[in-house]
């Protein structure tokens, strides 16, 4: 049956037991007081009817109610006659009800007989006319109903017929369904003792002979389902929780004696206690499809408004979870999917245009995942506009240019859920969707849940929801610090680190803030013995430490703790109001032993974090800074040469990977070299050696330059890793960059310009001669930020015949012009943290005595429009990083340029 | 959400008291006597198991679990400025009051007999008493052999205004 449906009988049923009462008393004592009530309720049934298309039903209350009104309004006088027509059209409401609720449908036939009656009683005139008699004689009826049920298949009135749900309509469950609203449990109880318990016999009574036909096919709808007030519910789940606790606490006393006789008995209560549980917390248990009851008149409303052809498909209907979790998540997904398909879908022309299909997919998908709720939101749109929200970043100052530059698509996306993001949006509406997301983020995080984003420009958006399925209860981890023992909630949890003194991955610290490499990144840590003040030597070193991963929206961290216990069920007692403004606490609670333990709050901890002790703090930033240090992603080659060490170029600068056959090298002046390609290629090894195999084929990486080449002689080829990235330790070792985490190992960055060097001692410098003329002693600056740049460029440059100064800033190139310095040409990066490379240009332009230096950029992101923009702001030329050939070739070119003007 | 509620709905402010009597429960601190309204106690436990609070009040003792609730103890004897105790702070009494619903154990040495005491030996504190005492006392009785202070609860309990002090 309809849901809607369902309920309005259980409704209406209560509504028609208060009215006999009700009008019982009226004849007997006519206040307006019970007058208006009975008016409320007829106007109530009518009005319900008629939103449910139940046409017989509406005539008949319509009729009533206009009888009602009269005599309210004093048009005509209470008497017996009229109650009795009045109870005479409700118990034909109740008999269509009746019928409606076995076949869904109204019976077929007509109320004339009643209604010209009331209309009559109405007008006055039947005032002494004998009452009405009993419904039509119950034998046509009967038939007209089996007739009906032949004839007509169920048109079961469906409110919003133009979108049909995917997954099959939400059944109602039979099962007991609390409603909110405690109002209607007292009434019955206040019927006044004069004989009238028979007034308020459920209408299945009345509807008994209609369904005489069927009988066993249901009980009656009002019968099923009993209203409880939710406070009622609470409080037994509240005991239910209570109940648990002290099971577990007997399980743990008994566990480990083997022979106790309890262990039988407990264990029974131990299932009886669950089932129990289960029990209570599925009478607060409603299907999710009730909160997205409401959506797809939204979106069908939406898509004639927005003129977009638009499909929700809504998935899992039936996963049900708490009342409480339903009620508090039910906004946020009606926002979510009016987002979804207001701004994440295109419109219907522009679908056609790029080749979408026409109809744009709204998918609502619900499913459980080990005690959580996992909903998604996905629509298969145009995607988030990241460079509309990079540029709202910087216009709200949510984050620096450099900052947010080192930040990935995703990362960015996450700012739609900052506060104040969303009202930038809305004001300009651009297609973005921050509306309230932050709203919609703090409303699922109050639950303990977390969201996700995830979005691919122009495939679409999703949105993943995470929530437990109830509040009363949450799985958390126990772990201990100083000898005090915590509770983490597990949603928070992502994975446990164990790291002893010796092992490989240990913690390390940046200036007091410790880190842990964790895979392909490094994990913020924070010592809860530091956060919560535990005292304890904080340097003593312990033989094993644990790290919690943690997560909180999309920032990742770890909590050292001393050791981890297994995760209990407890039951998030609010802390005391004295203690309410430790927001490290999300509660408190009691555990299975009968100690009580205070519940981190992994929101609390992570805002916390920036400021662990002050000193720290900008250490953290560092890290975070460095953590994200973002040259843009760029293919390493791995390998292995000389020794067991992961090593690692840029994948750009070699010009080919060639298998070389041992025997085919020859020497030359002691030194090994090869024919390749008709030409002699030297080779030369990573530290000097030759412990090249004795035969078959040895592994070589060639750097080409024109018609010259190197081979670098190595163990193996290991990987080719697209990877952001970040030199963590620089060293001063020849022929070494630095180190720097590639796909979760060290590896270290081979500075390839040595190694040409070694090879071929002029490679750099001898073919510019017919372009560069005087190269020799010119002054170049290098300004870039990353010193994995700076390390390249400088020795290549060097090397090529020029003076190179470099410096990490623009800030600090702009000091050197002003201690006086002059250089021959300036090449500068683009991106830089500070003062960008466009910025430095216009800069340097501006005034001071380098405004007729030429000027070379360097970027990454090599488009047409950055060209543009960088001749605007006075670049003289515009080079592509890693493209040495080009920047040797400019460079010589602008000096060329600059010597002939 | 989690609160079972006493059967007894006790522990408001006025006193019990008959005629001219108020009872007190006494309780001891560095040899100081201390009494609260009977009314408003709700249990004396002996020595319990605490779990320390980090990042509370020095005066918050710590949590501990009251057949199945959690009370917040309070260390009077900090919150009174006394000195600490030398022997650890493992075997006080605690006096557990209910304060709006919500459960506090105060810390005390040693809890002593209830006392039924007339109002007429109730006096206001002597203006010579420590500002910290004046705040924290509601009066004095004068008793055979010694002064017994009568707590303020609330206040003591009131947290918002200690830095002020």
């Amino acid at each position: 049956m309809d849901d809607l449906l369902g309920e309005f009988l259980t409704e209406t049923g209560e509504s028609l037991s208060t009215l006999d009462v009700e009008l019982v008393k009226l004849e007997q004592n006519p206040e307006p007081k019970i007058l208006s009530n009975i008016f409320r309720l007829v106007h109530t049934i009518k009005g319900t009817c008629g939103f449910l298309g139940l046409p017989r039903l509406e005539t008949v209350a319509h009729a009533a109610e206009n009888v009602l009104g009269k005599v309210r309004d004093g048009e005509l006088t209470v008497q017996p006659a009229l109650v009795t027509l009045i109870l005479a059209s409700i118990d034909r409401i109740k008999m269509i009800l009746g019928h409606i609720e076995q076949n869904e449908v109204e019976p077929e036939g007509n109320d004339k007989d009643l209604i010209a009656q009331l209309n009559a009683a109405a007008d006055g005139k039947a005032q002494g006319a004998p009452p009405a008699p009993e419904p039509p004689p119950m034998p046509i009826f009967e038939s007209v109903a089996e007739s009906a049920k032949v004839s007509q298949p169920a048109p079961e009135p469906e409110p919003e017929p133009v979108f049909e749900p995917v997954a099959a309509a939400p059944e109602p469950a039979p099962a007991p369904k609390p409603e909110p609203d405690p109002v209607p449990v007292a009434v019955p109880a206040a019927v006044p003792s004069q004989g009238l318990a028979t007034t308020h016999q459920p209408p299945a009574a009345v509807a008994a002979p209609a369904a005489s036909s069927n009988e066993g096919q249901k009980e009656s709808g009002v019968a099923q389902t009993i209203r409880v007030n939710v406070e009622l519910l609470e409080n037994l789940m509240t005991l239910v929780s209570e109940l648990v606790l002290t099971r577990n606490q007997l399980l743990q006393m008994v566990r480990g004696k083997d022979d106790s006789e309890f262990a039988t008995p407990l264990q029974r209560l131990s299932h009886i206690t669950t089932d129990l549980q289960e029990g209570v917390m599925k009478t607060r248990m409603q299907p999710i499809g009730n909160a997205w009851a409401k959506l797809p008149r939204i979106v069908r409303d939406l898509s004639i408004e927005m003129n977009k052809k638009i499909d929700l498909q809504m998935i899992g209907a039936e996963t049900e979870l708490d009342r409480q979790v339903l009620e508090l998540i039910k906004d946020p997904l009606t926002h979510m999917v009016r987002n979804s398909a207001d701004h994440g879908l295109e419109a219907t022309e522009e679908r056609r245009r790029i080749g979408k299909p026409e109809i744009g997919k709204v998918v609502l998908n619900a499913y459980h995942e080990g005690g959580h709720i996992i909903i998604e939101i996905s629509d298969d749109g145009r995607g988030l506009n990241i460079a509309r929200i990079r540029q709202k970043i910087i216009s709200n100052n949510l984050a620096t240019e450099s900052e947010l530059e080192q930040m990935s698509d995703q990362q960015a996306a996450q700012f739609i859920f900052r506060a104040g993001f969303s009202t930038a949006e809305k004001v300009t509406s651009v297609s973005g969707r921050g509306v309230g997301m932050d709203v919609v983020r703090t409303n699922i995080e109050k639950i303990g849940g977390t969201i996700e984003l995830k979005t691919q420009e122009g495939k679409g958006t999703s949105f993943i929801i995470k929530i437990p399925l109830t509040l009363a209860i949450v799985s958390a981890l126990i772990v201990e610090c100083t000898g005090e023992r915590f509770a983490i909630p597990q949603i928070s949890v992502l994975e446990l680190v164990r790291t002893t003194a010796n092992s490989e991955h240990g913690i390390e610290v940046i200036n007091n803030a410790p880190v842990l490499r964790l895979r392909d990144r490094l994990l913020p840590l924070v010592a809860l013995r530091t956060l919560l003040r535990l005292g304890g030597d904080e340097t003593e070193k312990r033989n094993e430490t644990f790290i919690v991963v943690t997560q909180v929206g999309t920032y990742t961290f770890g909590i050292i703790v001393d050791r981890v216990f297994d995760t209990e069920e407890i039951v998030v007692k609010p802390v005391a109001p004295i203690l309410r403004h430790i927001n490290m606490f999300s509660g408190n609670t009691i555990l299975g032993d009968g100690s009580v333990i205070m519940i981190l709050d992994p929101n609390g901890i992570a805002g916390s974090t920036g400021e662990i002790v002050g000193s720290s703090a900008t250490a953290q930033d560092a890290t975070a800074a460095r953590d994200t240090h973002a040259e843009d992603r760029q293919s390493m080659l791995v390998f292995r040469a000389g020794g067991t060490d992961l090593k690692a170029v840029p994948l750009a600068l070699v010009a080919r990977l060639e298998e070389i056959d041992v025997s085919e090298i020859e020497h030359s002046h002691g030194k090994p070299v090869v024919q390749y390609r008709g030409k002699l290629m030297p080779l030369v090894s990573i530290d000097g050696s030759f412990n090249m195999q004795a035969e078959g084929r040895q592994p070589v990486l060639v750097f080409s330059d024109r018609d010259r080449s190197m081979g670098l002689v190595v163990d193996e080829i290991v990987d080719i890793v697209e990877e952001r990235l970040k030199v963590e330790l620089a060293v001063e070792q020849a022929g070494l960059i630095g180190t720097a985490v590639v796909s979760g190992k060290a590896t270290d960055i081979i500075d390839a310009g040595f190694y040409l060097t070694q090879a071929w001692g002029d490679w750099f410098g001898s073919p510019e001669e017919p372009l560069g003329g005087e190269i020799e002693g010119k002054r170049v600056l290098l300004v870039d930020d990353s010193p994995f740049f700076r390390n390249l460029l400088t020795p290549l440059l060097s090397v090529a015949g020029y003076e190179v100064i470099s410096v990490d800033s623009a800030d600090k190139a702009l000091s050197l012009r002003e201690a006086g310095d002059s250089f021959d040409c300036i090449i500068s990066d683009i991106e830089m943290p500070g003062m960008n490379g466009f910025d430095f240009a216009e800069a340097v332009r501006s005034e001071g005595r380098w405004t007729q230096t030429p000027m070379v950029a360097l970027s990454s992101h090599a488009t047409e429009k950055d060209f543009e923009r960088g001749r605007q702001v006075g670049f003289n030329d515009y080079v592509a990083k890693f493209d040495r050939d080009a920047l040797l070739q400019t460079l010589a070119q602008t000096l060329a340029v600059k010597g002939a003007a | 959400m989690n609160q079972i509620v006493p059967s007894t709905k006790r522990g408001s402010q006025d006193l019990a008291s008959t005629e001219d009597h108020e009872e007190f429960v006494t309780m001891f601190i560095e040899g100081q006597m201390f009494g609260i309204p009977v009314l408003m106690v709700q249990d004396v436990l002996g020595p319990q198991k605490i779990t320390r609070i980090p990042l509370s009040p020095p005066e918050v003792a710590g949590s501990l679990n009251l057949r199945g609730r959690i009370v917040t103890a309070i260390d009077v004897r900090l919150r009174l400025r006394l000195p600490q105790r030398k022997d650890g702070q493992g075997d006080g009494m605690n006096v557990v009051v209910d304060m709006r619903g919500e459960l506090y154990s105060l810390r005390v040495d040693s809890v002593g007999e209830v006392l039924s005491l007339p109002k007429a030996k109730f006096e206001r504190n002597p203006p010579t008493l420590d500002l910290l005492w004046r705040e924290f006392s509601n009066g004095i009785y004068r008793l055979q052999d010694k002064l017994l202070v009568i707590l303020d609860v609330p206040r003591l309990l009131d947290f918002t205004k200690s830095e002020v002090i």
